[in-house]
């Protein structure tokens, strides 16, 4: 199955939209209950990153019988130092995306936790692509 | 702790998901970013926030978490009721501080997770 997604910069009010509706999906297809909360966190962070530090993108998921590989490429700024961003606290939210809740340095070190496989190309003013991948078993 | 205790101890109000108050919660987390509550492994566990936002039930959805205490009389949006009950989600709101809400629930008997 191919899913596929847009996601807007800046839009807090849809942001999440896709995680949920992909669990939605993850959940129809009786996928353990454990493994589809690592799948919608991880997504969840980086659909939000897209929100709070890019201007557009596109997540796509493909979902198979043994898990999910999770694409998510935007146009924005790009990650200057990638090692420094997955530092645990590290983060450049503005004041407004703080004010939304985000913003605590925790997103890309959680998605690290959560995913089997976890990859950031990036390159800086022209966009991000995270690679996430989860085995169901 | 059942929640229908917890929330007459916070002076508290049932806004939705009204059917969970007899449900119970054994631990708390309370802030007002949502990637710190994104690390909680468990589900079982009451978010204690000022953050009155989509984002926050977006956390709980993501989290398989079911309550809210909403504290300093933050209003809930339409949005947010909608978003609640769509994922029956049980919201409180308190007129108390943050603070004030985790303080008497500590000394009730509600665990912190950390
Ligand atoms: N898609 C992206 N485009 C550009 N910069 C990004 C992107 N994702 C992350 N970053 C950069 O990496 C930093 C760390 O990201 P991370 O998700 O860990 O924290 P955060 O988004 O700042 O806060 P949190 O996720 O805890 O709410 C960000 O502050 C930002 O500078
Ligand atoms: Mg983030």
């Amino acid at each position: 199955m191919n899913l596929e997604y847009k996601v807007e910069g800046g839009d807090f009010t849809s942001a999440g939209l896709a995680s949920s509706q992909i669990k939605k999906i993850l959940k129809q297809l009786n996928v353990d209950p454990a493994v589809i909360k690592r799948v919608v966190i991880a997504l969840y962070e980086a659909e939000v990153n897209i929100v709070a530090h890019a201007y557009r993108g596109v997540i796509k998921a493909q979902i198979d019988g043994g898990g999910i590989n999770l694409t998510l490429e935007d146009e924005g700024p790009g990650i200057p130092d990638v090692e420094m961003a997955m530092t645990p606290g590290f983060s450049t939210a503005s004041k407004a995306v703080r004010e939304m809740g985000f913003g605590a340095g925790m997103g890309l070190p959680n998605i690290s936790e959560n995913a089997d496989d976890f990859k950031i190309d990036t390159i800086v003013g022209q966009g991000t692509t995270l690679r996430i991948g989860i085995k169901f078993r | 702790m059942n929640l229908g205790d917890l929330c007459n101890l916070v002076e508290g109000t049932a806004v939705c998901g009204t059917g969970r108050l007899g449900d119970s919660v054994e631990y708390a987390f309370a802030s007002d970013l949502m990637s710190d509550v994104l690390t909680i492994k468990s589900t079982d566990f009451i978010l204690i926030t000022g953050l009155a936002n989509i984002q926050s039930l977006r956390t709980l959805e993501m989290s398989d978490a079911s309550y809210m205490l909403l504290c300093r009389g933050k209003e809930v949006t339409p949005e947010m009721l909608e978003l609640a009950e769509e994922n029956d989600i049980l919201i409180i709101t308190s007129p108390y501080s943050l603070f004030r809400c985790a303080g008497i629930l500590f000394s009730a008997g509600l665990k912190p997770l950390y």
